[in-house]
This record gives structure tokens, sequence and C-alpha cells, in this order.
């Protein structure tokens, strides 16, 4: 065991560390630097200026030693400053975090209560109606983007109750339900995409769990049908679904993304795209790599606890 | 001695006839009623996008005097808030959506097929190396990496496919080096690596045809997601720029602040990519079912 989660650790450290490269050649892609951006806004360059800024941003050194200094920056912490706000990073990002921890955790939640049932429930009806329906509705959901489907529900809320969910954040703290109110949708939005990847593994893994011959057994001792659906079965065949709740994370921020620009939600996925429209290149890069680090843990804690469940898994082979 | 009787062997008459290409069709249309429908749905894309000129009543760039018109009447669908008919900017919009769509995926499975060809096929250092990089370029959400390649690039219909694309080759790679290393280990191989056949020949005439069934599945299950992917990105401003009529774009005009007022706006441009994406998961489900039996009726 102890070799095998070494030797994951490992893989994610040069994951990481290629993406880092990775992300930092990108930025530089981009036209111009960050001053020509700078002065841009201002309307005049003052040649003098410009070269003294580089200096101070240390852009007028060789590649590779900015590439180590913003690598070690970053390990230390300090997620570097704003142009746009003058402020550094970490101020922004702070009261953005709960925003999108609460939309993500929200999400996710909607997305097992409605994937993991359906799932179960299309199994043991195979190929009849209920099936087929839920089959295509689960589609559907894989179909359409998350920020349409938001932008609607928003609509039909506006247009047939007259409800208008409040534009600026409410903390859970000061009003509960406010808060809630505000959540409920883009979470519902968010999860009912995701949730169709979870009924589809839950659905193909029912499917074979059903067929073994513990179930069979319990067929045969005359157990109801919801014991030994919900509980025999469903016990073995939710270890699938446990791998994809890492799969489905990356899955959610690309959803949160949209879906907080749409319903106006000041979180941190919502700031990326500021940033990035704004051309606040810096930012870009480490919101981006936290993003990455964020992805690469959540995938190896999902990884670390599949393997902890299901002894059947040798440690060995990874 | 004993002698043994005649024995008698059940020989059919005839083989049956062989199948023909339209019945073979009917039999995927019968036993895959929801994947023909998804078929029906990609043609039908297909059709509006080849003719768009025709089908629409209207210039889809050119600005009216009939600012957030209604649907109905002269505007079947309504206009924007540039007197645009929507009708013939969804209708134009489909050509937008196949051609990133198509260019994307067609342009990312290739490379990462080649990738995926190599490194499962030659094994060892090869493939560790690029297993790794395949890896860091997923470690990434799609959207994510999507958003900060369109905007390294800029936004234009050449770079947002190429973005896309980049998208598409860690995935592509897997499926078909998955492939290659089994097929790699038939006794075929062994005998035409016996015959003196060189790698290359090798690879490229005997490995890589067989990778065709994962690799149309691959296909047509990227095509939606490139087409989602390039709505969101049009959406945020960094994909397609005005005044191509990308659905997406149309999605963040109407955001912006006419949703309430016009709702078509909203609406139909989503039921359009909606549709386009449900036909291609349609109508790869279905073909992954036919052409991956292993994962039948799963």
């Amino acid at each position: 065991m102890r070799t095998y989660v070494v030797k994951r650790l490992l893989i994610a450290g040069v994951t990481l560390l290629g993406m880092s490269v990775l992300i930092f050649f990108l930025m530089r892609l981009a036209p111009g630097n960050i001053t020509d951006i700078i002065f841009e806004s201002a309307g005049y360059v003052d040649q003098a200026d410009k070269k003294r800024l580089e200096a101070e941003l240390g852009i007028d050194k060789p590649i590779p030693v900015q590439y180590a200094h913003w690598l070690g920056e970053f390990l230390r912490g300090d997620l570097g400053k704003s142009y746009r706000y003058d402020l550094p990073a970490w101020e922004i990002i702070k009261p953005r975090l709960p925003v999108t921890l609460e939309l993500a955790v929200l999400a996710v939640a909607f997305s097992v209560l409605l994937g993991v049932p359906t799932g179960v429930i299309s199994a043991t009806r195979r190929g009849r109606p209920v099936d087929y329906a839920l089959r295509v509705l689960s589609l559907a959901g894989l179909s359409m983007p998350s920020f349409w489907l938001g932008m609607v529900v928003i609509l039909l809320l506006v247009r047939s109750l007259g409800l208008i969910p409040s534009m600026t954040y409410v903390s859970p703290f000061e009003d509960l339900r406010a808060n809630l109110f505000q959540f409920v949708l883009p979470a519902l939005a968010v999860g009912y995409r995701s949730s169709a990847l979870i009924m589809r593994i839950t659905r193909s893994a029912m499917l074979e769990v059903l067929r073994e011959d513990y179930i069979r057994t319990a067929w045969a001792k005359g157990q109801r049908e919801t014991l030994v659906v919900w509980r025999h079965a469903l016990k073995n065949a939710s270890l699938p679904v446990i791998p994809l709740i890492g799969i489905e994370f990356a899955f959610l921020i690309g959803g949160l993304i949209v879906t907080e620009t749409v319903f106006n939600l000041p979180g941190v996925a919502r700031y990326l795209v500021d940033a990035i429209q704004g051309r606040d290149y810096p930012i870009v890069q480490n919101l981006v790599m936290l993003i990455a680090v964020v992805v690469v843990l959540a995938n190896l804690a999902v990884d670390l606890l599949y393997t902890w469940l299901d002894p059947r898994i040798k440690y060995g082979k990874a | 001695m004993a002698t043994v009787g005649a024995i008698h062997v059940a020989v059919p008459d005839a083989l049956p006839p062989e199948r023909t290409w339209a019945a073979s069709l009917w039999l995927f249309v019968w036993k895959n009623p929801l994947g023909a429908a998804g078929g029906f749905l990609m043609i039908l894309l297909l059709v509006i996008a080849v003719f768009a000129d025709v089908l629409a009543t209207h210039n889809p760039v050119r600005t009216s005097m009939h600012v957030l018109a209604p649907p109905g009447g002269e505007f079947w669908l309504g206009t924007d808030n540039l007197g645009r008919d929507l009708w013939s900017r969804v209708i134009h919009g489909s050509r937008i959506s196949l051609l990133v769509g198509v260019g994307a995926t067609l342009l990312g499975a290739v490379a990462g097929g080649l990738v995926g060809l190599v490194s499962g096929y030659l094994g060892g250092k090869t493939d560790l190396i690029s297993q790794r990089l395949m890896d860091i370029m997923q470690a990434l959400p799609i959207l994510v990496l999507a958003l900060v390649l369109a905007a390294a690039m800029g936004p234009s219909l050449p770079n947002t496919i190429g973005a896309i694309s980049v998208v598409i080759i860690p995935r592509a790679a897997r499926v078909v080096r998955a492939s290659v290393l089994a097929i790699r280990e038939f006794a075929y191989i062994e005998a035409a690596r016996a015959l003196g056949v060189g790698h290359a020949r090798v690879a490229l005439r005997h490995v890589l045809p067989n990778t065709i069934g994962p690799f149309i599945v691959l296909i047509t299950a990227q095509l939606g997601g490139a087409i989602l992917v390039e709505a969101a990105l049009s959406f945020l401003g960094l994909g397609i720029p005005e005044p191509y009529p990308s659905w997406g774009r149309m999605l963040s005009i109407a955001a912006a602040e006419y949703a309430q007022k016009a709702p078509w706006l909203v609406i139909f441009p989503g039921i359009a990519i909606s549709l386009a994406v449900f036909g291609t998961n349609l109508l790869g489900d279905a073909l992954r079912d036919t052409l991956d039996p292993r994962l039948r009726g799963s």
C-alpha cells in the first residue's frame, strides 16, 4: 500500500510540474506582454517607464529565470498581484472561495441524489419504457449547455412566478433562505448535467452486479426486491461511481465557469473568466495552476479512497 | 470390422443471401431506434448547414430597423438587438457549429490517434513519456484548457478549432493506444513481422485499420463535446468573433440584457445547440453498442 501511495504521489507531482511548464508557456504565447497591456489602457507609452516596469515585474529576465521565479512564489503560496485591481490576488480570491465551494458541494449533492436512483431504476427496468425515458432524459442533460439551462430557468422563474433571484451574493450566515434560493438553481443546472454521467455509470454497474450469483441467492431466499436491489446490489454497484466523482470534478469546474457567469455569482470560476477577458495574465496563470492542483489532488484522493474501499484492487498495479 | 453408417449432416440448401447495404441500415434502425433518431438529427444538421443559403430568409449578418421584433410574420423567430433575423442566424449558425465541431474533432482525433498508435506500438520509454504528456494535458478541465488556449491565441475561427482540437488529443490518444496494445499481441502481427514487413508498414497497414471501430465511437462522442465547448467559448466572448452567427455568441448577447424583453433570443439558439449535441450523443451511444460488443447492453 505504501509504495502504491508513494508512486501515485510521484506521478501527481510530475503531472503538476509538467502542467506548470505548459501553463507558463501558453501564457507567453499571447501577443504582447503585461506592460503593453497596462500601458495600452493608459493611452501613451513612455519607453523609460515601460523599461522600469518591466524590470520591476522581472519580465526583462530570461524565460527560464522567470519560470523558476514564478514556480517558487506559487509553491510558497504567493498567487501574485492583480494588475487590474492593484490588489494581491489572494485578497480577491479569498471572499470568492466560499461561493464556488457552496455551489460545487450542492451541485455534487444534486448530481448524486439524482443520478444514483435513476440509474438503479433504469437498470432494474431494463428495456422497458421507464428505462428508455430515463436514458433519453439523461442524454438530454448531457446535451444541453449548462449556461443555457441556467438562462432558461431564470427566464421561466421570472415569467411564471415573477421571482428574480438576487443578483448580489447573500451569505448563508446572514440569510440562509435567501442564500439557498440563490444557489439551488445554479446548482441544479450544473448538477443535472453531471447526474447524467452518474446515472449512466450506475446503470451499467447495476446491470453487471444484478447478474451475479449472490444476487440470485438473495432472490432465491425470497428477499424483498427493495432489499435485494437497494441494499445488496447497490452496495457493490456504487463502487465504480466513486472514481467517476473525480472525473466529474473536472467536469464540474467547467460547468461552474459558465454558470457563475450566467447567475452572476461572484465565485472563483467567474473571476477566472474576468481575468482572461481583462488580460490579467499573471492572475490567469496562477488561477489555472491552482485549478490543476485541485483537480489532480481530488483525483488522487478519489483513487486512494477507491483502493481502500475495494480490497480486490491490487496496489502494485497502477 | 464394424462399418460406419452414413453420417447425416444438415446442410443448408443455400447460404442466406448477403445483407444489402439498405438491409444493414434497416437492421441498425430497427435495433437502435434512439441511435437512428440521432443519425437523423445529424443528417438534418448537415442538410441545414449545406443549404443554409436557401433556407435562410434574410442575410444573417445584415442589421435592420426591426429591433427585437417578436417571432412571427416576416421574422419567423424574431430579431435580435441589432435587427438581425434570428431564423437566418440560427440556420447559418449550424455551419459554424458543424465546421468547428467536425474540424476540431478530426484534427484532434487524428493527431491524438497518431500519438496513441506510436506510443502503443513502440511501448517502452516512448510510451511512458507520451503517456505522462497526455496525463498533463488531461489534468485540466476541458473548458479551462480550451479557455486558456483560446485566450492565448485570440478569438478567431481557426484558433477556436485549434484550441478545441488540442483538448481532444489526449482523449483520442488514450483510446487508440488501448486498442493498439490489444491488436499488437495478435498472431497475424507476429506473422507480418516474421515475413520481414517493416515496423512502419505493420503499424500503418496492419494495426491502424483495426482501431477504426473505437476510433469512430470516439469521434462521435467527442463531436458533441466539441460543439458544446465552442458554444461555451463563444458565449464567454473567446470563441467565434462577431459578426459570424455562432449559437454560443448569440446566447451571450441575449444574456446581456435582452433575456426578459426578448426571450426568443435565449430559447432558439439554445435549442439548436442542444439538438445538435443530442443527435451526436444518441448516435455515439448506438455506435458504441454496435461497434464495441464488450459494452453491448450496458
